[in-house]
């Protein structure tokens, strides 16, 4: 895989503040590759750089090939953007603004399509300040795609939808990645990287504190998995503890969580069956980007 | 050249959906030509230097209009658009950042030559306003005195934290200006002490250079190096203020 993206020491700081102390990323062709990290970790900042809309203090980065800096212009018809903050001119109406934006770059995509494609086709005449949250980031992924971008930069894309949204959400970032497309997905939620990501970077105090494939990340952890089942009268976990590769039994009243590796699951159910116990709520936790994150600062990431 | 006249096409389609936004450029000197002609006519009078009333204030609403699109106009939409996102969604695309300026520029500017527009049309026809003896002279002037007080108003856009303070602050300049530049009112009627205060005030430097002209004088020298040095230092300063976000 070419690399479409690459950041080399990236440091960016306001006054006093280090808001990117030292990025290196480096980003293939037709990834989804998420940037998380809490908020104010310098996700955000990083990002902006790469699109060449803010000016590093140090570091090298090249976007398609091209210095954000010092070809801005020229990259901005190559890569679409949606914004964490951005908004339109509330009196402007849906069709008037992928119209408008249409006429910004050399090529651009007919726009009913995108209209219809995204679920504005009802929209098109309602202007930008009576949409709703969820309607204002959809026609944000659209102006983002007006021009048939190879990379795609989404920040935040999913802040402020409710659960059914972010799905939805979702299912669209994985089809503009299967169009061919290349996307940096910016976030804070943990879980929208792991569902997304082919490759991820997890970003804290403005440095790189882990970077790879979401299962590789947590396969590193050697975290293990857990299961849990509440048990029936009279039962003694204490039998589970010999079994293979179980490291810990709790057991707090009828509540029992078995910690190990291996074929953790199997090994209980045997021994459960063996006991006559058949609990309804049996089930296996892995660990997540959340203990990723967790084991590597020792904060969790929404503070 | 296209993106810039559709950026302007489509500002111009949004200034119209909220028509209150206009109401200083394109109203309210129409209220006062009107209010103040039906109470003095246009009949040369002593007071006034042997000229009407309407002839004097017309030059003088032209230089309000100018007032206006520097001192509240375009520092309110600058700030707005700054304030709300949606100057770092344009510059997220391939415009440049002078062409995302321009269109602000070009149609606040738009306005503000309609509102002329508007004002000598009434004029001429309700009180027989007299023209111009050198017609060009005047429009040289005033895209002269409107781009310094275009500078002004990216100078005040800069050092405004927000739109609601641009506008405040935009008001608190205007008024005072306006009645004691001679814009919205014949300085004639004021004290000494005022027309004296009034040196200070660039808008007066408009009102001069702009009744002088009309009436076929020369070029007021000295408005014409205050007016450029405004323009100067404001484009200096607000190169160095003006803010993105």
């Amino acid at each position: 895989m070419n690399s479409v993206i690459e950041v080399n020491h990236l440091r960016k700081t306001y006054g006093s503040v280090t808001a990117v102390d030292d990025i290196s990323l480096q980003v293939s062709a037709g990834e989804i590759f998420a940037i998380v990290g809490p908020n104010g970790a310098g996700k955000t900042t990083a990002v902006e750089s790469i699109m060449g809309l803010r000016r590093p203090d140090s570091g090298e980065i090249r976007v398609l090939g091209l210095n954000p800096q010092t070809q801005g212009r020229e990259l901005k018809q190559r890569i679409g953007i949606q914004l964490q903050q951005a908004a339109l001119p509330n009196r402007l109406k849906v069709w008037e603004a992928l119209d408008l934006f249409a006429t910004f770059y050399g090529r651009s995509l007919p726009w009913e399509p995108l209209l219809e494609a995204w679920g504005l086709t009802e929209k098109r005449s309602a202007q930008f300040g009576k949409l709703s949250g969820g309607q204002k980031q959809r026609l944000f992924i659209a102006l983002a795609l007006l021009n048939d971008p190879e990379v795609v930069f989404l920040d935040e894309l999913t802040t402020g939808l409710d659960p059914q949204a972010r799905h939805a959400t979702w299912d669209a970032v994985l089809a503009i990645r299967d169009q061919g497309k290349t996307v940096v997905l910016v976030t804070h939620f943990m879980e929208e990287a792991e569902e997304l990501a082919d490759r991820l970077a997890i970003i804290d105090g403005g440095k790189v504190v882990a970077c790879g494939t979401p299962q590789a990340l947590i396969q590193e952890l050697q975290a293990g998995s857990r299961v849990r089942f509440t048990s029936q009268n009279g039962f003694d976990a204490a039998v589970l503890r010999p079994l293979p590769g179980v490291t810990q039994v709790e057991q707090h009243g009828r509540h029992i969580t078995v910690h190990g590796r291996g074929p953790l699951l199997s090994h209980v159910v045997t021994a459960l069956t063996a006991a006559n116990q058949n609990p309804v709520d049996l089930h296996v936790e892995q660990a997540n980007l959340e203990d990723v994150f967790l084991a590597l600062t020792g904060r969790k990431i929404r503070v | 050249m296209h993106t810039l006249s559709k950026m302007t096409f489509v500002e111009l389609k949004l200034k119209l959906r909220e028509p209150i936004s206009t109401f200083f450029t394109l109203v309210f000197p129409l209220l006062l030509l009107l209010l103040f002609g039906s109470i003095y006519g246009n009949e040369p009078t002593p007071f006034l230097g042997g000229r009407g009333n309407v002839d004097v204030s017309v030059p003088g609403y032209i230089a309000m209009i100018i007032g206006t699109l520097g001192i509240i106009g375009l520092p309110v939409a600058l700030a707005e658009y700054r304030d709300q996102g949606i100057l770092r969604r344009y510059r997220a695309t391939p415009l440049s950042s002078s062409s995302i300026l321009s269109a602000q520029v070009v149609t606040n500017l738009a306005i503000a030559l309609l509102g002329m527009a508007l004002i000598v049309t009434a004029a001429y026809f309700v009180y027989d306003l007299t023209l111009p003896a050198a017609p060009l002279a005047v429009i040289v002037a005033i895209v002269f005195s409107g781009v310094s007080f275009l500078a002004m108003g990216f100078l005040l856009a800069g050092l405004m934290p927000t739109a609601s303070a641009a506008q405040a602050v935009g008001m608190a300049i205007f008024f005072p200006m306006l009645f004691l530049s001679g814009a919205g009112m014949p300085q004639a009627i004021l004290p000494d002490a005022m027309v004296k205060v009034s040196q200070f005030l660039p808008l007066t430097y408009v009102v001069n250079l702009l009744q002088d002209l009309w009436v076929g004088k020369s070029w007021n020298v000295t408005a014409v190096l205050v007016l450029a040095g405004m323009m100067i230092a404001a484009t200096a300063v607000s190169t160095r203020t003006f803010r993105w976000e």
